[in-house]
This record gives C-alpha cells, sequence and structure tokens, in this order.
C-alpha cells in the first residue's frame, strides 16, 4: 500500500515537473493584436488620478459617477463599451467644477501651483500654462500639443479677466479639461494599459517618461518601470480594484439581510464584508506573497469589532470601529475567501442560505463556469408546501428529482451544501431549523465531507488558475480572450505555475508578455 | 420621510392615499387652440414620466372586470380608489419576444420601452421611450431628465438611449435636493433676474472643449466613433441648458420649494424603507416638475423581480412569487400583499401630482404618467398581459378612468398612443410582430 503511495507521488512529481518545463521552455505563443479599445474612466481611477495629482485632501465626494456594466464577468470590460448620456456628462462637469475650485482655494493654490502669477488679479499666460501643461499632461496621458495649450491657456485666460482673478481662470481652464473626451474616455496605449491594470490610475510622470523617451518600448526599460510599480504602495489599490471586479464587488454594493433573522448582521457588518475579503487577499498575495490557491484553503482571517459579532468571537473592546485584526479560525471550519462573509451573504436570500447562488458564484467567479439560469417557464409549484423540509438539503431535492431542473442545478447543488455549515449571514452554525446540518456533497464526482475539504478540491482544480489567468488578461488588456488566444493562455498559465502561482511574479510575467503589449490599432 | 403640516400637506391630503384633495375640475374652455395656457397666456408645459414596480399583480384580483369607462377597483388596485378618476387600466395587451428568449424580468420591460424583445438579459435594445419623448421636448428644460430608484441600487434604471448608455439614477434624495434645488436653481416666479456670469463663462469652457475634441473622431473605429458621437451630442446639450438657463425663465405659478431631505432614508430593502424613500424622491421631484426644471422622469418603486422584503421573511419578494402556493382563491396573498405596498406608493405618487394647482386644473392634469411592471404572473414568467396603467391627462390629450382591454393587441399601441399625446410626430413603433402605427382606440382626446 505505501509503495502504492510513493509510487502515485513520484509519478505525479515527475508529471508536474514535465508540464512546468515543458511551459517554461517554451517560447511566448504569437497572438494578433486585440482590438483598439476606449474605456470610460471609473470613479475609482478617477479618484486615484486625481489623489496623485493633488493629494489626498481634496474632497471627492462630487466624484461618483454612474456604475459601469459587467460584460463577460468584467466591469473593466464593461468600460469598454460604456457611453455617454446627458446625465453623465453633468455629474463629470460638477465634479470637475468641484474638484478645480479646490484645487486653486487659498489653502492648495500655494502648493498645488507651480508657479505664482504677477499679479492675482488678472489673467498671467505665463503661470497658466506651466500648470496646465503639467497637469494636462496627466489627465490626457500625453505632452499637450501647442493648439491645445493654447486652448486651454486661453479659457484661463478669458475667465481671469472676466472674474479678475488669475486663479478662478485657471479652474475654468482645469474644469474643462476635466470634461473633455480626452481625459474620460482612455484610450489604449501601452504606459494606460500598465496603470490601470497594476494601479487602477492613469500613468504618473515617470511612466509617461519612460513613453516619450521611448524606454517602454525596450524590454530592460519595460521592466523596470514594472518593477517600480509593483514595488510602489500605489500597487495596493491596483489589487483591490482587480480583486472587487474578480469578486463582483459592484454587484453587492449594499448586502442587506433580515434583522428579525440575523441580528447580528449589522449596518457596520454589511460595510465591513468586502473590506474583510480584501485584506485577506492583500495579505495573503502581496503581503505574504503566498500561492493563488492556498487562498482557497487559507484559514487566516481579518475581523473588525462589527464582524466579531458574525464569527461570535470576541474583538477587543479597545480596537476601535475601524480597527482589524488577525485571527485564525479553525481549518475545519474555513475555505479562505469561500469562507469570507462577503462571499456568504451575498450569495444567500435575505433570511436564509443558498447552496444554489453559492454554487453558481463559485463556479463562475473563480472557475469561469457558465452556470445556464433557469428556464423561463420552469414549474415553481414543486417548491410549494416547504412546510416540513427544515434544511436546504430538504428543501433542494425537488431541484434533483425534476428532470427539468436536474441538468443545471447538478453543477450548483451538490457543490453548494458544502457551505450549509454556514446560515445567509455568513455565521457557523450545525443545524438549521432544529435538524442537524449534512455538509457531505461533491464536486464534480468528488466526495466532499465539509467545506475545508471543498477549499482544497477547489484548490486543486486546473480551472482555478487557468480562470485566474483568463481574467487577469482579459482585465488587463480589455478584451475578453478568443480562440486565437487559447493557446497563448495556456502558456502564461504554465508561467503562473513556474512561479509557484505567486501574484507579483506572474503580473511581472504578464506585462512582460507580447501579448500585453500588443495595443490593437 | 418628510414630517411637515403646512398648507401644502393640507392641500395634499394625507400621504397613504386617503382623503386627498383634487383640484379644480380641468375645463377646455381654459385652453387655447394648442393646448392647455395660463392666465398670463403663456402654454403650460406638458410633462411625461414613466413609474414602474417589479412583478406585476396577481391579475386574478386585481384586474377590473367592468371593461371600459368608470371600471370597478377591487382587491390589489385597492389602494388606488382615490385617485381612479386620473388611471387607465391596460389588461390583456400582447408582448411577445418574436423568438428571442423570454429573458426573465427583463423582456417585458424592454418590449414596453423600446418596442422590442432584449436580445440579452441585461441590456435594453434601444432608447427608451421616455428618452425618445425627452429628444422631442426636453430641451427646452435645465434638466433633460431626472431619474430616480426607491430601492437604493444605483444600477436601477430603465432609461437608456440605447445598450450600454443608461441614465444614472438618483438613490439620495439629500443629493437630488442639492441638484435641483442647489445654488444652481433660478427660481422662475422671482421678480428679478440677472443672468449668471458664470454660466455664460461656463458654456464658453463647454464650447472650446467642444471644438478642441472634435478632432478624436477620426482616429477610432465605428463603435468608439458612436461613442463619442454620444459623448458630442450630451456636451451640446449641457451648452443648449446653460444658453436657456443666461434667459429669465418663464413664470411657473405652481413652483414651490420642497423642504430639504435633511438625511437619506438608511439602506435596506425592507418595503418600508423602499416606500420611505419613494416618498423622499417624489417630493423633490414633483416640486421639480412644477418648477419645470425638467420635463421628462422616470420613477422605479421596485426593481423587475424586486428583491424587496418584510421583516421576519427568509426570502424577497421575487423569491416569494416563486415559493409561495396560492390560496383558495387562486392567488398568492404575501406576494398580493407586496403588490398592494407598491400600489400604495403609485397611489401616493399620483395624488401628489394631483394636489398641485396649475393653471385651471392640476399638475397631474397637465402630465402624463406610464406606469407598467415587467411580468404577468410572476410565479411562471409571463408576459402576457403585463399590467399597464397611465395616469394624469397630458394637457387634456388623454382620457382618464377607463379600463382598457387589448385582447392580444400589442401593448406598443399603448406607448404609441402615449407620444402621439406628447405631440410626437411618430408614425410607427416597434419592430416585428410589435410595429404598430395604431393608436389605443378611445384613448386619445
Amino acid at each position: 500500500m505505501r509503495v502504492r503511495v510513493v509510487l502515485v507521488s513520484v509519478v505525479a512529481v515527475a508529471v508536474v515537473a514535465v508540464a512546468v518545463w515543458f511551459a517554461w521552455s517554451r517560447s511566448e505563443p504569437v497572438v494578433p493584436a486585440g482590438p483598439a479599445t476606449m474605456r470610460m474612466i471609473t470613479t475609482e481611477q478617477y479618484a486615484n488620478t486625481i489623489r496623485y495629482l493633488f493629494g489626498e485632501d481634496i474632497d471627492l465626494s462630487s466624484s461618483r459617477f454612474p456604475l459601469l456594466p459587467r460584460k463577460d464577468g468584467l466591469v473593466a470590460l464593461g468600460a469598454t463599451a460604456a457611453a455617454m448620456t446627458p446625465s453623465t456628462l453633468d455629474m463629470f462637469h460638477r465634479a470637475a467644477r468641484s474638484i478645480a475650485a479646490q484645487v486653486v482655494d487659498t489653502a492648495h493654490r500655494s502648493l498645488l501651483l507651480p508657479c505664482r502669477p504677477d499679479s492675482i488679479a488678472t489673467a498671467d499666460d505665463r503661470c497658466a500654462r506651466e500648470f496646465l501643461s503639467r497637469t494636462g499632461r496627466i489627465l490626457f496621458r500625453r505632452p499637450l500639443d501647442s493648439g491645445e495649450l493654447d486652448t486651454y491657456v486661453g479659457i484661463a485666460g478669458r475667465a481671469a479677466v472676466d472674474r479678475h482673478d488669475f486663479y478662478e481662470g485657471v479652474a475654468y481652464a482645469l474644469a474643462g479639461m476635466m470634461t473633455s473626451p480626452k481625459f474620460i474616455f482612455i484610450t489604449d496605449s501601452k504606459a494606460a494599459r500598465l496603470s490601470l491594470f497594476l494601479w487602477d490610475a492613469l500613468p504618473d510622470d515617470e511612466l509617461l517618461s519612460a513613453t516619450q523617451s521611448g524606454a517602454l518600448d525596450d524590454a530592460r526599460g519595460l521592466r523596470a518601470q514594472v518593477d517600480r510599480m509593483l514595488a510602489s504602495p500605489r500597487l495596493e489599490q491596483g489589487m483591490r480594484a482587480l480583486f472587487s471586479d474578480l469578486l463582483r464587488f459592484q454587484d453587492f454594493e449594499s448586502v442587506t439581510k433580515d434583522a428579525v433573522i440575523y441580528p447580528a448582521f449589522t449596518f457596520e457588518a454589511s460595510r465591513a464584508v468586502h473590506e474583510q475579503t480584501l485584506r485577506m487577499m492583500v495579505d495573503h498575495l502581496l503581503v505574504r506573497q503566498g500561492d493563488y490557491r492556498e487562498l482557497f484553503t487559507t484559514n487566516r482571517i481579518f475581523v473588525n469589532r462589527a464582524l466579531g459579532l458574525i464569527y461570535g468571537t470576541s474583538v477587543p473592546v479597545e480596537a476601535a470601529g475601524d480597527e482589524w485584526i488577525a485571527q485564525r479560525v479553525s481549518d475545519s471550519r474555513s475555505a479562505g475567501v469561500l469562507t469570507a462573509v462577503s462571499f456568504l451573504a451575498a450569495h444567500s436570500h435575505p433570511g436564509r442560505s443558498s447552496p444554489t447562488q453559492r454554487g453558481k458564484a463559485l463556479r463562475e467567479s473563480f472557475l469561469c463556469q457558465k452556470v445556464p439560469d433557469p428556464p423561463p417557464t420552469v414549474d415553481f409549484s414543486v417548491f410549494e408546501n416547504l412546510a416540513g423540509k427544515l434544511t436546504a438539503r430538504a428543501r433542494l431535492q425537488a431541484h434533483a428529482v425534476n428532470p427539468a431542473c436536474k441538468g443545471c442545478h447538478l453543477l450548483t447543488d451538490p457543490v453548494g451544501l458544502a457551505f450549509e455549515n454556514f446560515d445567509g449571514a455568513g455565521q457557523f452554525r450545525v443545524s438549521e431549523h432544529g435538524a442537524a446540518i449534512d455538509t457531505r456533497s461533491q464536486f464534480d464526482g468528488q466526495p466532499i465531507a465539509d467545506i475545508s475539504e471543498l477549499g482544497r478540491a477547489i484548490a486543486a482544480d486546473p480551472a482555478l488558475t487557468a480562470c485566474f489567468t483568463r481574467r487577469l488578461f482579459a482585465y488587463a488588456v480589455g478584451h475578453d480572450p478568443g480562440t486565437a488566444e487559447q493557446e497563448w493562455l495556456i502558456w502564461m498559465e504554465g508561467r503562473f505555475a513556474a512561479h509557484g502561482y505567486r501574484l507579483k511574479e506572474f503580473l511581472q510575467e504578464m506585462t512582460a508578455s507580447k501579448a500585453f503589449s500588443e495595443v490593437g490599432k | 420621510m418628510s414630517r411637515r403640516f403646512d398648507r401644502r400637506t393640507v392641500l395634499r391630503g394625507m400621504l397613504g392615499g386617503g382623503a386627498i384633495t383634487v383640484g379644480l375640475p380641468f375645463l377646455e374652455c381654459f385652453l387655447d387652440d394648442n393646448g392647455a395656457a395660463l392666465a398670463n397666456g403663456l402654454p403650460i408645459p406638458t410633462r411625461f414620466g414613466t413609474w414602474f414596480w417589479g412583478l406585476g399583480t396577481n391579475k386574478e384580483q386585481s384586474t377590473p372586470l367592468q371593461v371600459g369607462p368608470g371600471y370597478d377597483i377591487r382587491g390589489e388596485l385597492e389602494p388606488l380608489r382615490p385617485v381612479k378618476q386620473h388611471i387607465n387600466v391596460f389588461s390583456r395587451f400582447a408582448t411577445r419576444t418574436d423568438g428571442r428568449p423570454n429573458f426573465v424580468h427583463h423582456s417585458g420591460v424592454g418590449i414596453l420601452r423600446c418596442g422590442q424583445a432584449p436580445t440579452d438579459s441585461k441590456t435594453l435594445p434601444n432608447e427608451t421611450i421616455d428618452v425618445t419623448v425627452s429628444d422631442a421636448i426636453g430641451g427646452a428644460s435645465r434638466f433633460r431628465s431626472l431619474e430616480t430608484t426607491a430601492t437604493g441600487d444605483r444600477s436601477h434604471s430603465y432609461s437608456a438611449r440605447g445598450p450600454n448608455a443608461v441614465n444614472p439614477p438618483e438613490v439620495s434624495a439629500v443629493a437630488f435636493y442639492q441638484r435641483v434645488y442647489g445654488p444652481e436653481f433660478q427660481d422662475p416666479n422671482s421678480p428679478t433676474f440677472t443672468p449668471n456670469p458664470e454660466l455664460m463663462l461656463r458654456k464658453s469652457v463647454l464650447s472650446a472643449v467642444l471644438e478642441d475634441s472634435s478632432r478624436l473622431n477620426r482616429t477610432l473605429g465605428s463603435a468608439d466613433r458612436a461613442r463619442l458621437d454620444e459623448y458630442f451630442t450630451s456636451l451640446r446639450g449641457m451648452e443648449q441648458r446653460l444658453e436657456l438657463m443666461l434667459q429669465k425663465p418663464p413664470p411657473a405659478e405652481a413652483c414651490y420649494r420642497p423642504r430639504p431631505a435633511a438625511k437619506d432614508v438608511e439602506e435596506g430593502t425592507n418595503w418600508d424603507l423602499v416606500a420611505a424613500r419613494h416618498e423622499a424622491l417624489a417630493d423633490i421631484l414633483v416640486a421639480a416638475l412644477a418648477c419645470n426644471q425638467t420635463r421628462v422622469f422616470n420613477m422605479i418603486y421596485s426593481w423587475a423581480g424586486a428583491n424587496t422584503t418584510r421583516a421576519g421573511l427568509p426570502t424577497t419578494h421575487h423569491t416569494l412569487t416563486h415559493e409561495e402556493a396560492r390560496n383558495a382563491q387562486g392567488y398568492q396573498e404575501t406576494h398580493s400583499w407586496f403588490v398592494q405596498r407598491a400600489m400604495q406608493s403609485w397611489a401616493n405618487f399620483v395624488s401628489r401630482l394631483a394636489s398641485i394647482r396649475e393653471g385651471a386644473g392640476t399638475l397631474l392634469d397637465n402630465t402624463l404618467v406610464y406606469a407598467h411592471s415587467e411580468h404577468d404572473n410572476a410565479q411562471m414568467h409571463g408576459l402576457d398581459g403585463i399590467p399597464v396603467m397611465t395616469a394624469g391627462r397630458a394637457g387634456g390629450r388623454i382620457r382618464t378612468n377607463i379600463h382598457f382591454e387589448g385582447p392580444d393587441k400589442p401593448a406598443t399601441q399603448i406607448g404609441l398612443s402615449l407620444m402621439r399625446a406628447m405631440n410626437l410626430n411618430v408614425g410607427t413603433w416597434g419592430y416585428g410582430s410589435m410595429a404598430t402605427s395604431e393608436v389605443v382606440p378611445g384613448l386619445l382626446a
């Protein structure tokens, strides 16, 4: 028996080694350039760019733009299709005016403008030009040509004369720039891709300089920029945006629960669930540089006071409302991000769990599998009269026996039942309505005893890392990869494997690839 | 919800649709040839809006039994009794998908607002009816249209210029008040008017931006060029509205400033929060109509497949429509309870409009509201006879207090009739088997 186990292990190691070697040794498959994209700037990208330009204390409360649609699983792809409406442009213009007014107010002008006007009461083209050319270069992601600069300096001048105030003039010009489609719509470029991907912001001064000098077209120059960006604290904001998009947080902006059924799921708790998951991911993937697959097995979680109620763990009273404490939960009760409250609660009903929703979300968010929607004419009468059916397993039995439901629900329900130790608010439980919960289930044919076994099975599933590779690439380049890119994706996943599925190395590999740099025309 | 007891509240009557005060009967002899006119000779603008609620009704106990004028109110429509004289009910009109899938809780919206079934489960296939109307009449007011949703969800809007151009809704009454009645509000009845020089400057900035960016177009693919065109259209619209604000606004005798919302209703989907949010938003919206700040609006009470809840129920209204057994009378009682809450809010909305006196009648007389849901028989995702209603007389161009029965006539007849009532020159509306050039007989006055 032992000999057999050893033999199996040796073979397994050999297979992995060969696969890794194969992937390592192969050169990058050639892919056609993807379509040229034009993305509408998101609320977060806007905020990150404004903070970079003008500092943290600019009030961005008026800069909350409409939610962009999700396309092929990602909002980043929806941004390439989102179009303008009068009300949306109104919002951009209002935000621009509010920010411009703050930039030139007495508290900020001396810090944020690189020069002082000869007279504060009238136009000063020299100083306006200096400020607008610097700022415009970041906003438009390239140096302004002389015609453009004349336009905006002209606005500043006319307004300054009209209002007898140099700074007001500058504010009008800045608001104009920030209302321009040259700022709001981001046309594709290598620098824009890098910066949106890694920082969720427009390119900074140094990256633009690297573009202008041609350094970005050279492998070493590109690598230097990528390494600089990976080492920057701004990487965390970029990765938070990526994780939020992958986990579809936008679709669950406000998860609310029935206060009678789940009193522990307070308003404060609902505000904390996304942050909890993001902290776990940042800690595991960036701080500890862990294996992506272990995100589904880790038992290290972050808890604040509001979430402490849900975990039934006491968080020290000294911990203020926004303080987070790292904790370990029992191994048998955890499956990393799958047992984060954000996942458990978002994919549930307001007052009960939903194995179906959880199974569907698991497959769609992490494995890139599509679970079909129920047919419109499905006969729901089988769900009437649930009296006496105390557990979800008993209630969902109808799916398993009804031929019209069975096909799709086999994809969702068995795997979803492994989550049943967690109620609709993400609280651990062993019984429902007094009946013991049985979490035995299966995932694609493998028997699963409980949630931690499910976490291990997901971590070992090849679809997990293939999906992550695919989504990251789509997020980075702004289009969903097609059949011509399949071979490339397999190759890139090999690179991911070769680096032990560590995120930073993966980002290096992806940004260094030809496919990433291939900007469509 | 605002609680105030001033002259207007008394006029408006009790919220909750109890006793309401209706303006004087609208007398056509007061109108000139072109429609309604004020005592000072200026025409009263006609407004258009939509009101949406999710999951339909239990028609077994809501559809009036009598067809034609003076129909009967029963069951779930009971809250509408006090405002029935302003309302038309449409039953058994057809909403066909023409071979496209029935995208549940979505296709019905597309057919009723766009004239054809959507091709995916998320987007609308073409511009919605409110956008068509606002393109015709919305240019003459400060806002082209105003969108609000009581669900608290910023993605909930059924007003779109196309699949990827959705008009974003207001979810916060505090922010909505600021947008309409903030520092830029110009009281149309103010005796003095000084054009704000800042508006002139802003307009010149926008013109410069437009000129500067007009060359962008040349380097883009066709889809992105179209997106840029949407941008330019929006920018020109913004310029025109600034131009408008540089002129003295025509007086609006019904204009009043609503009380600012002190704070927003807390987040949540419980029905009472939704109802309170609806009242708070309607408070500002109705005033904005009275002050001619917009002529087109969209209000969403609950989303299609509504996730509205009631304390203690483990699931949402939507899940209930699928799981609740029918009672001895053949309908779903808890579902019905939720429908009645929606109808109560709808009645409140109508009575609010009717409580504002304008010209010889009321604001409601000069408004046309298109209200509908997305399914008939939500349990089975039925599309036949999706409940539709209208409220208001569109300045005397619509008859009210009538129950129209389609049998199998395309529901687009309703939309077409409403556009004609708004004076739009639309010959046919809808696509495929939903295309129609016929109006609902007897609806237009």
